[in-house]
């Protein structure tokens, strides 16, 4: 089915919401459509729901976390040198702000179409991680929408039972994000030739850690 | 218009002091519990014998599969997807594989499509055949039927070792193709076990279809409606025997599945005894796949000549490629950002997801079932935790 035209069904049966389409530059040939978080559930439910799109099956779900970066672009200015005016080159940065993406994979089994790959965003990584929950729209959300929650740290509104789901409760840090750094703490082979014993010792701290003998390969 | 399924809400193992509760029994079955096929515990609130409530605890098995693999070139992620579900590690490669294919655009030659789809669904044959065996030996019909289908799996994990040098880690696919082509006298030895297997078949159905023990324990129980299997993303056997007509095998018309005449057995009661026998005809189907893709296996490159090896970058976008594993639906999902590591990469795991309805079938029926249930929705912990 056509995206265009799954998008003007959509806008029709639910007013007000900001859909986009994204395109894939990839052979793969599958384009999505990114909704707001605020519309997200009502264009959840036409999207199942419509007589001629019924995607009932939330296949996959998923999060792709994109810190913010930094774009350097050349830009032609002009400038006054020793009085003559002058074309110089200049290189102007922007901060692209970061967010996280959550990502749905949708089918049909009544219509038998599909993908339709359905987007949304977050405010940014922090504090505005809150998007709405699809699980009651689609059921098959629940543990991946968990999943995501633990691993990437979006919060879903509205789920009924949001927890982690593969770390232990009282993890802290959400693995997959970018720049997510591993503990250091964890036990070493005692070896000398390999940055363990020293990363291991610094963790352990001066103050009352003990000191790592030669023996130990500190 | 079918209504939200929405599932309970979450509890804690504690004890419960509260008047009016002293009655209910917590049990936390597994993690190292024989039944739960693997690292897999469940939080139960018993009623005498009666299951209140259940909830899963995943992440005993938990290593971040998809951070490696962000971490590791496209290639370096291909003998780690192997280790995902390690009864059927030629699936998971071929997943993996249709969905880098997809991301790069890569063709694959015919006989590499042939050789797929052979050893796919061989795989389909020994997964089946042990997963009836687990669900007999877990309802405590010790050995017999276990053993039938261990010994019909060493027949088909020989062929594997001989083709790709390795039992059950085969690491067997490539972007574009195969890894290696047949050995000499390999057809002949798969043709002999695809011809033997359906007398293990009928042996199989004769010993266990009609037994009057495994219809009593498995036979309206954990019922699965239709309506819920499509909502929570039951895929696989474990959908069709709910009735879902859905196999992708038939909807994607991915690789040359087009080109074999198979049926695809539907259940019309959705609970243990309609998956064990969806699968059971399903092995059927699968002889009868294999006996027309190696009578029509042509000569040929075993992959795309133009495929670089070294140096693989795809250019920047994402591609989510899906096929039927033995499981259900197994996907992968990646993101390129030219780069030769992907930027994501994603495994939609079919085990964690048939779990999801875990609870829903269980409520009201008694422990015993639980193991019955459990085995009957056909989980690998390697696949679950990742």
């Amino acid at each position: 089915m056509n995206l265009e035209a799954i998008k003007s069904e959509v806008e029709a049966n639910v007013p007000g919401c900001r859909l986009e389409m994204v395109a894939n530059p990839s052979p793969s040939d599958q384009h999505s459509l990114r909704s707001d978080a605020e519309h997200a559930v009502a264009v959840a439910i036409v999207l199942r729901d419509a007589a001629n799109l019924r995607f009932d099956f939330c296949s996959n779900v998923t999060g792709i976390d994109w810190p913010s970066r930094e774009v350097s672009e050349k830009v032609k200015v002009k400038k006054l040198v020793d009085g003559v005016e002058q074309e110089a080159d200049e290189i102007r940065k922007t901060v692209v702000p970061g967010c996280l993406e959550v990502v749905y994979h949708l089918f049909s089994v009544e219509k038998k179409h599909g993908p339709l790959v359905l987007r949304m965003r977050t405010q940014d990584r922090d504090a505005g991680v809150h998007l709405p929950s699809l699980t009651p729209v689609w059921r098959s959300a629940e543990l991946q929408e968990r999943e995501v929650f633990d691993l990437f740290g979006v919060v879903f509104d509205g789920h009924p039972d949001l927890r982690r789901l593969l770390m232990w409760p009282g993890f802290v840090d959400h693995p997959m994000r970018r720049d997510y750094v591993d503990p250091d703490d964890y036990e070493y082979e005692p070896t000398a030739h390999d940055e363990v014993p020293r990363r291991a010792q610094q963790h352990r701290g001066d103050a009352g850690g003990k000191q790592l003998s030669e023996a130990e390969g500190g | 218009m079918s209504t939200a399924i929405v599932p309970t809400a979450h509890f804690d193992l504690e004890p419960m002091s509260e008047p009016g509760k002293e009655q209910l029994l917590e049990l936390a079955m597994g993690p190292q519990h024989p039944s739960t096929h693997g690292v897999f515990r469940m939080n139960v609130v018993l009623y005498g014998e009666q299951v209140v409530r259940l909830k899963p605890v995943f992440g005993y098995l938990h290593r971040n599969h998809e951070k490696i693999a962000e971490s590791e070139t496209y290639l370096g992620s291909m003998p780690y997807t192997d280790r995902l579900d390690y009864m059927c590690s030629i699936t998971n490669n071929w997943a993996y594989a249709l969905a880098v294919e997809k991301l790069a655009g890569i063709e694959v030659p015919e006989r590499a499509e042939y050789l797929r789809v052979i050893t796919g669904e061989l795989t389909r044959l020994q997964n089946h055949a042990c997963l009836i065996g687990f669900l007999m030996q877990d309802m405590g019909s010790s050995g017999t039927p276990l053993m039938y289908a261990f010994r019909e799996r060493e027949k088909i994990l020989d062929l594997f070792e001989s083709l790709t040098g390795a039992r059950m880690m085969c690491n067997y696919m490539r972007f574009g193709g195969c890894r290696a082509d047949l050995p000499a006298g390999w057809l002949d030895q798969a043709r002999k076990v695809v011809a033997d297997f359906p007398r293990f078949l009928d042996e199989y159905e004769q010993l266990l279809v009609s037994n009057e023990i495994l219809m009593d324990r498995t036979q309206e129980v954990g019922v699965l409606s239709r309506e819920l299997a499509v909502s929570a993303g039951i895929s696989g056997p474990m959908a069709r025997a709910s009735g879902v007509d859905y196999d992708i095998r038939k909807v994607d018309h991915y690789s040359i599945y087009d080109r074999f005449t198979f049926r695809v057995p539907l259940g019309s009661h959705g609970d243990v005894y309609d998956r064990f026998m969806v699968r059971l005809l399903e092995m059927r189907e699968s002889v009868s796949i294999l006996e027309q893709a190696m009578r029509d296996i042509p000569a040929g490159p075993i992959v795309d000549p133009r495929m670089k090896v070294r140096g693989f970058r795809p250019k920047p976008g994402e591609a989510y490629g899906r096929i039927e594993s033995p499981k259900g639906e197994l996907g992968f999902y990646l993101v390129s950002d030219g780069s030769p590591n992907p930027y994501r990469y994603r495994v939609r795991p079919p085990s964690l997801i048939n779990l999801t309805v875990l609870e829903d079938l269980c409520v009201g029926r008694n422990v015993g079932d639980i193991v019955a249930i459990l085995g009957s929705i056909d989980i690998v912990l390697g696949e679950v935790d990742r």
